[in-house]
C-alpha cells in the first residue's frame, strides 16, 4: 500500500488528525505563554511580543504551518465526522449506549464551537493587527513604532460580554484537549502499560492548566479595567 | 422452579427483512423465573407468540454458553445487556426487576445490515479476516512445537487479544461503528508471536483496508467497545494496529504487500 | 454384505506409514480438477477443507451458522492430548493409544486409535505455527495438564477456552484458502440431504437459510464434518442447531450408521432449573480434583437447598464416590460419576429442589489450601456457576447433574474415513471410529483435528484416483433434481401439517424418552417401551406440528422442525441398538450387565464389534451389519476403580 493511500484509510486520517491536534496542543502552549505578557500589567511588555511574533521572519514561517495544521485538523475532522455518519446507518438506536469517554462522542461539536471562536478571535486581534479591519493606533518602545495591539485587547475586555464568551470558549477547549491530548497518542499508538498512565496525566493538567491562564487573562483584564 | 418471579415488558425491533421497514412491537411476559437467561426469556415468549400464530422473533444464538458469539442483541441502550464481560445468552433474568420495560434492538451498523428481526449479516468480519487475519503456513512440514520459546507474559498477551469471539458488539457500540477492536485483536495477537512476524506488514495494512471497505467507520478513542466486550479486550490492541498501521506503511521494504 | 474396514496389515505402529505409502496419490496438477464438498465447519471440517484445498483441491465448504468460526467445537474447554512427552513424565505414542482405547472399554478400532496418538504430537507443531496461544510455562515453552483422569501430563490447553483457539486456528487456515479463490465458503446454508449416482455420493441439498432456496452441489466427494447428534436429548451440552440431519440423510441415503447408543453423559453439568431450559453448562471435568461430591444420607433431607447444605452435619453427609471407590473417589471417570449420581438421585435422596441433582463441595479443600488457592485454580469457573445460579461456590457447595455431552457413535467409516457408500466421508464426532463406547478429556479436539489435517489428505486420494480424470460431476443428472424435489417436498409438507404443537413441545417430549429410558443406565422393557413410544410421537409430530411463516424467508421454526424430524427418526435407532447391545460398556450401561457391586460388565464373547445399521425403508427394521473388533495389542481387561 503506498502511503498516499495508507493515509486516506480510516487510521490514516487518525493519524492525521493526531499529529495535528499535537503540534496544535504545542501551539497552544506557545501562544497562551506569550499571553502572559497582558497579565503583566504593562501595555509594553504585550506589544513588543506581538510586534515580535508579527515581524521576525521565523515566526512568520512557523505561523504559516501552523496555518496548514490548523486546516488539516479542520478538513479530516469533517471527512472523518462523515465516513462516521455513514457507518453508523441511517438506523439510530431507541436506547443509546453511555459507554466510554463522554467527552470523545462530542468533539465534533466542541470542534466546531472552537473554530467558531477562532473566526471570531482572528477578526478581533488578528485582522485588526494585519490592518484588514477596524483601526489600530501605534505606539513607540524604545525607539521602535509599533502597533498598540494591548489597548484593543484591553477595550474589548471591558466588555462583560466577551469576556463571558472567551471564559465559555476556553471551557470548550478545555473538554476538547481533555479527550484530545491522550487520544492523539492512543492513535499513533503510543500505549503503553508504562507510559500511558503519565500521558493521560499530563494530558489531563494540560487541558485544565493551559484553559485556565487563557481564560485568566480576559477575567482579570476587566476586573482591573 | 418455585423460584422468585417476575413481570417483564418488552419493546422489541420487528423487521421482516433486509431492506425492509421495520419498528418497535410491545410484548409482556409474565411469571419469569430469575434463574432464566435472557434468551430463554426469549424463548418462552416465541414459544406463545407460535402459539398465538403469530412468527417468532427471529435472533441469532447457538452455544449458550458465551464463546460462539452468535447471539448478539442490544439490550437497552448496551450490546449483551447491562453487565459486564458476558453475553447476551449468560445474561440472567435476575439482572432485571419487577415490571420493567426492556428495550431489545438488533446490532446498527451500515456494515451489519439486519436480515430478520434482530439477526444481522456479520459476513463483513469474516472478509476482514479472509485478508489476512491468519499465518500463510500449509499443513505440515512445520517446526516442533517447542522449537521458538514465547515468554509466558507474550502468550499471555496474544492470548487476551484471541478471546475474541467476533460478536461485533464492539461495533455495536461504537459511536463511529468501527470494527477496530476486533481487527486489532487479530492483528495484535499475530503481531505478539514470533509465527505472526513475517507477514505483520502485509496483514496490518490488508486487513484495514478490507475493514474501512466493508464501511465500518474510524476509531475515535471513545473506549465504548471495550467496556461492552464480552471478553473484555482492551484498546490498547487498537493502539497496537496503529502502530502496525504506520509501521507498514511508511517504512521501507513494502515488497511483501502490493495492491 | 459385509463391510470392509480397510485396516492395513502389519504391525500397529507401522500401519499407518505404511498406508500413505500404499494409498493412490492424485498428481498435484490434477487436484485441481476436483470438486470436494465439504459439510461442517468445526474442528474436522475446516481443518479438512483448508488442507485440502491447499493441496490444490476445489472446495466448498457448508456451515448452518453465519460464520464458518462459530462451529460448536468452539465450546471445548479442557484441552487436547497429544503424545509429546514434553513432561518426560513417560508418555509416549503407544501410552496414549492404550488410555484411548481402554477409555473407551475395548469397542474401538486398535488400528485407528493408534493413527490418532501417532498424528496427536503433529497437531500440536501445526497449531502453533498457526499463532494458536497455548498455554506457556515461565520458561517460554509449552506447558501442560493432567486431564480426565490420566496418569501422564500430555494435555495442552489455552485458559479454559483450547477449543476455541484451535477452532480459530483452523478457521484462520480455511480463511487464508477462501482468500485464494480455493475454497468457497457458503454460510448460513444447511445441509438436507446428500445426492448420490449410481450408488457413489456426488453432492449435496442445501437450504439457504435467508432466502429458503433449496439447490443442490455438484462434488467429486463429499465429507460430512456435521459433528454429533446429543441434541436428540433435546437438553445437552451441545449448542442449540447442533444437529444430527446431516448424518441422517446420509443414512438414509445408504450409509451405515454406528453403534449409534453410544452416548457420554457428562458428570458436572449445572442441574436443570426449569422447563424453560434450553441447554445446559458443563463445568469442567477439572473441578471433581478438589470438590468432593456428596448427598444426604437419609431420605428425610432430599432437596436441600445449597444454602441449608452447608448446616447439614458431616454425619449426615454421604460422600458416595469415596465410599464406593476408595482408590479413585471423586475421579473415577465420567460414566461411573454419572451413574452414581443417577444412582443416588433415584433412591430419593436428590438435593435442589428438583431433586435431580448432587453437591459439589469445596468446602474441604478452601479449608486446607486457602481460598486464593481455589481461586487460581478454578476463579473463571466459580464466576461462571454464580452468573447462571446466583449461588457463591466459595460459601455453598455447588449442585451439579450429568448431561448429554457428546456421541461417540456416528457414521460408519473404514481406515480411509471412507462411510460404505463410495465418495461419502465422515470425519470428527460425526463418525464413530476413535473412541469406542467412552470418550476420554481432551480427545475429541485431537479427533476431529487429526482427521482434518493429517488423515483425510492422504485417504481421500485413494478414492479420487479411481475417477476419471477431468471429468465434472453432471448436475443435468436426474438425481440432482429428485434430491431438490424431494427436499422441497419435505418443506412443503412440515409447512403444511398446521398442528398445535411446537417444534420445541415435541422436541422435549423426545428428550423425555431418551434420557428415561436411553439415558445413563438402560434396560430390555425400557428400550422396547420407548421404542413405541418415539413412533407414537413421530405420528403425533406428522399429524399435529405448528410452523409459522413460509419457506422463502430466515424461520428458524422450519429449521427446528426439519432438524426434529430426523431426530424422531434417529432416537428410534440409539433405542434399536441399546436394546440390541444386552452388554454394559463405557457408557452404555445395561442394567441387565452389570457385576455384583452395580458395575458396568462388558461381554466380549458377544458383543465385541462394532454394530453397523442400515437403512431398509420407511417402516422396516434396520439391518445390522457386525464389524468383529480386534484385539493384538491389548488385552482386554474389566475396568476397575474401586
Amino acid at each position: 500500500m503506498s502511503w498516499q493511500k495508507s493515509l486516506s484509510s480510516t487510521i490514516g486520517r487518525k493519524i492525521m488528525m493526531s499529529l495535528s491536534g499535537i503540534l496544535l496542543i504545542l501551539f497552544l502552549a506557545g501562544h497562551v505563554s506569550g499571553n502572559m505578557t497582558l497579565l503583566m500589567g504593562k501595555a509594553d511588555a504585550f506589544n513588543m511580543y506581538a510586534h515580535f511574533m508579527s515581524t521576525n521572519p521565523l515566526v512568520q514561517v512557523v505561523a504559516n504551518v501552523f496555518k496548514l495544521f490548523f486546516l488539516a485538523h479542520i478538513v479530516y475532522a469533517i471527512i472523518l465526522t462523515a465516513q462516521n455518519k455513514k457507518a453508523r446507518g441511517g438506523q439510530a438506536y431507541k436506547v443509546t449506549n453511555k459507554d466510554g469517554s463522554q467527552v470523545s462522542k462530542y468533539m465534533g461539536v466542541l470542534g466546531s464551537v472552537i473554530a467558531v471562536f477562532l473566526v471570531v478571535h482572528l477578526a478581533q486581534y488578528w485582522a485588526v493587527m494585519h490592518e484588514l479591519r477596524g483601526e489600530i493606533s501605534t505606539t513607540t518602545i524604545d525607539g521602535v513604532e509599533m502597533k498598540d495591539l494591548y489597548s484593543v485587547v484591553a477595550v474589548s475586555y471591558a466588555n462583560p460580554m466577551i469576556v463571558a464568551a472567551y471564559v465559555i470558549s476556553m471551557f470548550v477547549l478545555a473538554f476538547h484537549l481533555w479527550h484530545g491530548f491522550a487520544s492523539a497518542f492512543q492513535t499513533l499508538g503510543l500505549n503503553n502499560k508504562r507510559y500511558t498512565p503519565i500521558i493521560a496525566f499530563l494530558g489531563k493538567a494540560y487541558s485544565i492548566i493551559v484553559p485556565v491562564l487563557f481564560g485568566a487573562i480576559p477575567v482579570v483584564m476587566f476586573l482591573n479595567s | 422452579m418455585a423460584g422468585k418471579t417476575i413481570n417483564i415488558k418488552l419493546k422489541i425491533w420487528r423487521q421482516a427483512g433486509e431492506n425492509k421497514p421495520g419498528k418497535f412491537e410491545s410484548y409482556e411476559v409474565n411469571d419469569v423465573s430469575v434463574d432464566m437467561s435472557f434468551l430463554e426469556m426469549l424463548d418462552v415468549l416465541n414459544e406463545n407468540e407460535l402459539k398465538k400464530g403469530s412468527d417468532p422473533i427471529h435472533f441469532d444464538h447457538d452455544c449458550r454458553e458465551g464463546i460462539c458469539g452468535m447471539c448478539s442483541l442490544y439490550i437497552n441502550g448496551k450490546p449483551h445487556g447491562p453487565k459486564h464481560g458476558i453475553t447476551t445468552c449468560q445474561l440472567h433474568m435476575r439482572t432485571f426487576s419487577d415490571g420493567e420495560t426492556i428495550v431489545v434492538e438488533p446490532w446498527r451498523a451500515s456494515a451489519f445490515p439486519v436480515l430478520k428481526d434482530l439477526v444481522v449479516d456479520r459476513t463483513s468480519f469474516d472478509r476482514i479476516m479472509q485478508a489476512g487475519g491468519y499465518v500463510t503456513v500449509s499443513t505440515g512440514g512445520v517446526p516442533d512445537a517447542n522449537e521458538i520459546a514465547i515468554p509466558k507474559t507474550v502468550a499471555d498477551e496474544a492470548m487476551d487479544a484471541a478471546q475474541c469471539i467476533g460478536c461485533g458488539a464492539c461495533v455495536a457500540a461504537c459511536k463511529n461503528a468501527s470494527a477496530m477492536l476486533f481487527t486489532s485483536a487479530k492483528v495484535s495477537q499475530l503481531a505478539l508471536l514470533p509465527q505472526g512476524g513475517a507477514e505483520r506488514k502485509r496483514r496490518a495494512l490488508a486487513m484495514v483496508e478490507q475493514h474501512d471497505a466493508e464501511g465500518f467507520g474510524a476509531c475515535t478513542n471513545t473506549g465504548a467497545c471495550e467496556a461492552v466486550c464480552p471478553k473484555e479486550i482492551s484498546i490498547t490492541h487498537i493502539a497496537r494496529l496503529n502502530r502496525e498501521f504506520t509501521r507498514a506503511s511508511f517504512s521501507g521494504n513494502e515488497t511483501d504487500y502490493q495492491n | 454384505m459385509s463391510l470392509e474396514s480397510k485396516i492395513p496389515a502389519g504391525p500397529l505402529a507401522e500401519k499407518w506409514e505404511k498406508h500413505k505409502f500404499n494409498v493412490k496419490l492424485v498428481n498435484p496438477a490434477n487436484k485441481r480438477k476436483f470438486n470436494i464438498i465439504v459439510v461442517g465447519t468445526g474442528l474436522a471440517g475446516a481443518s479438512a477443507a483448508a488442507t485440502l484445498a491447499e493441496l490444490g483441491y476445489n472446495v466448498d465448504a457448508f456451515c448452518f451458522q453465519d460464520s464458518p468460526r462459530r462451529a460448536h467445537s468452539i465450546a471445548a474447554q479442557g484441552g487436547i492430548n497429544a503424545a509429546k512427552n514434553y513432561q518426560n513424565d513417560g508418555d509416549s505414542v503407544f501410552r496414549l493409544f492404550y488410555d484411548t482405547i481402554k477409555g473407551g472399554d475395548y469397542r474401538s478400532r486398535e488400528a485407528n486409535v493408534h493413527r490418532l496418538a501417532e498424528v496427536s504430537t503433529e497437531i500440536i507443531d501445526q497449531c502453533v505455527a498457526q499463532g494458536v496461544p497455548f498455554a506457556r510455562d515461565y520458561g517460554g515453552l509449552l506447558d501442560n495438564r493432567s486431564f480426565g483422569g490420566a496418569q501422564v501430563s500430555r494435555t495442552f490447553y489455552a485458559r479454559g477456552q483450547t477449543g476455541q483457539q484451535l477452532l480459530l486456528g483452523a478457521y484462520s487456515a480455511l480463511t487464508k484458502m477462501v482468500n485464494t479463490g480455493k475454497v468457497k465458503m457458503h454460510t448460513r446454508k444447511e445441509m438436507l440431504d446428500v445426492v448420490t449416482i449410481d450408488g457413489a455420493a456426488k453432492g449435496i441439498v442445501t437450504r439457504d437459510l435467508v432466502t429458503g432456496k433449496v439447490e443442490s452441489h455438484a462434488g467429486h466427494a463429499v465429507l460430512l464434518c456435521t459433528g454429533g447428534y446429543g441434541n436428540v436429548f433435546f437438553l445437552s451440552t451441545n449448542a442449540m442447531a447442533s444437529n444430527g440431519s446431516a448424518a441422517w440423510r446420509a443414512y438414509k441415503k445408504g450409509a451405515k450408521f454406528a453403534n449409534p447408543c453410544f452416548t457420554q453423559i457428562h458428570p458436572t453439568c449445572i442441574p436443570v432449573h426449569g422447563d424453560y431450559q434450553s441447554k445446559l453448562t458443563l463445568m469442567s471435568e477439572s473441578l471433581r480434583n478438589d470438590g468432593r461430591v456428596w448427598v444426604p444420607k437419609d431420605k428425610k433431607h432430599a432437596k436441600i437447598t445449597a444454602a441449608e447444605a452447608v448446616k447439614l452435619p458431616e454425619s449426615e453427609r454421604d460422600y458416595y464416590l469415596e465410599r464406593r471407590y476408595p482408590s479413585f473417589g471423586n475421579l473415577v471417570p465420567r460414566d461411573v460419576a454419572s451413574r452414581n449420581a443417577k444412582m443416588v438421585c433415584d433412591e430419593g435422596r436428590g438435593v435442589g429442589v428438583t431433586g435431580l441433582a448432587v453437591f459439589l463441595d469445596f468446602a474441604d479443600a478452601i479449608k486446607r489450601d486457602g481460598q486464593k488457592t481455589i481461586e487460581a485454580k478454578y476463579g473463571n469457573l466459580f464466576d461462571m456457576y454464580k452468573q447462571i445460579t446466583a449461588d457463591n461456590p466459595y460459601e455453598v457447595p455447588m449442585m451439579i447433574y450429568p448431561a448429554v455431552h457428546y456421541t461417540m457413535g456416528g457414521l460408519w467409516v473404514d481406515y480411509n474415513l471412507s462411510t460404505n457408500v463410495p465418495g461419502l466421508y465422515a470425519l470428527g464426532e460425526a463418525n464413530f471410529s476413535d473412541h469406542g463406547a467412552n470418550r476420554l478429556g481432551a480427545s475429541a479436539l485431537m479427533q476431529g483435528l487429526a482427521d482434518g489435517y493429517f488423515v483425510i489428505p492422504y485417504t481421500i486420494g485413494d478414492y479420487i484416483a479411481t475417477l476419471p480424470l477431468g471429468q465434472a460431476v453432471d448436475k443435468s443428472n436426474p438425481a440432482f433434481a429428485e434430491a431438490e424435489k424431494a427436499a422441497q417436498a419435505r418443506i412443503d409438507k412440515l409447512l403444511n401439517i398446521k398442528g398445535n404443537q411446537t417444534p420445541d413441545d415435541i422436541h422435549k417430549k423426545l428428550g423425555h424418552i431418551m434420557w428415561e429410558y436411553c439415558g445413563m443406565s438402560r434396560n430390555k422393557e425400557g428400550l422396547e417401551k420407548a421404542r413405541g413410544m418415539i413412533q407414537e410421537l413421530r405420528k403425533e409430530f406428522n399429524k399435529d406440528l405448528k410452523v409459522i411463516g413460509a419457506n422463502e424467508e430466515l424461520n428458524m421454526t422450519l429449521e427446528k422442525a426439519l432438524r426434529l424430524e430426523d431426530f424422531l427418526e434417529l432416537g428410534e435407532l440409539m433405542v434399536i441398538d441399546a436394546h440390541n447391545r444386552s452388554e454394559s460398556c463405557g457408557g452404555h450401561f445395561r442394567e441387565e450387565s452389570q457385576t455384583e457391586e452395580g458395575e458396568a460388565l462388558r461381554q466380549d464373547e458377544e458383543f465385541s464389534y462394532v454394530a453397523a445399521w442400515g437403512y431398509e425403508g420407511e417402516g422396516k427394521d434396520p439391518s445390522l451389519t457386525k464389524e468383529d473388533l480386534v484385539f493384538e495389542n491389548v488385552k482386554l481387561t474389566q475396568r476397575s476403580y474401586k
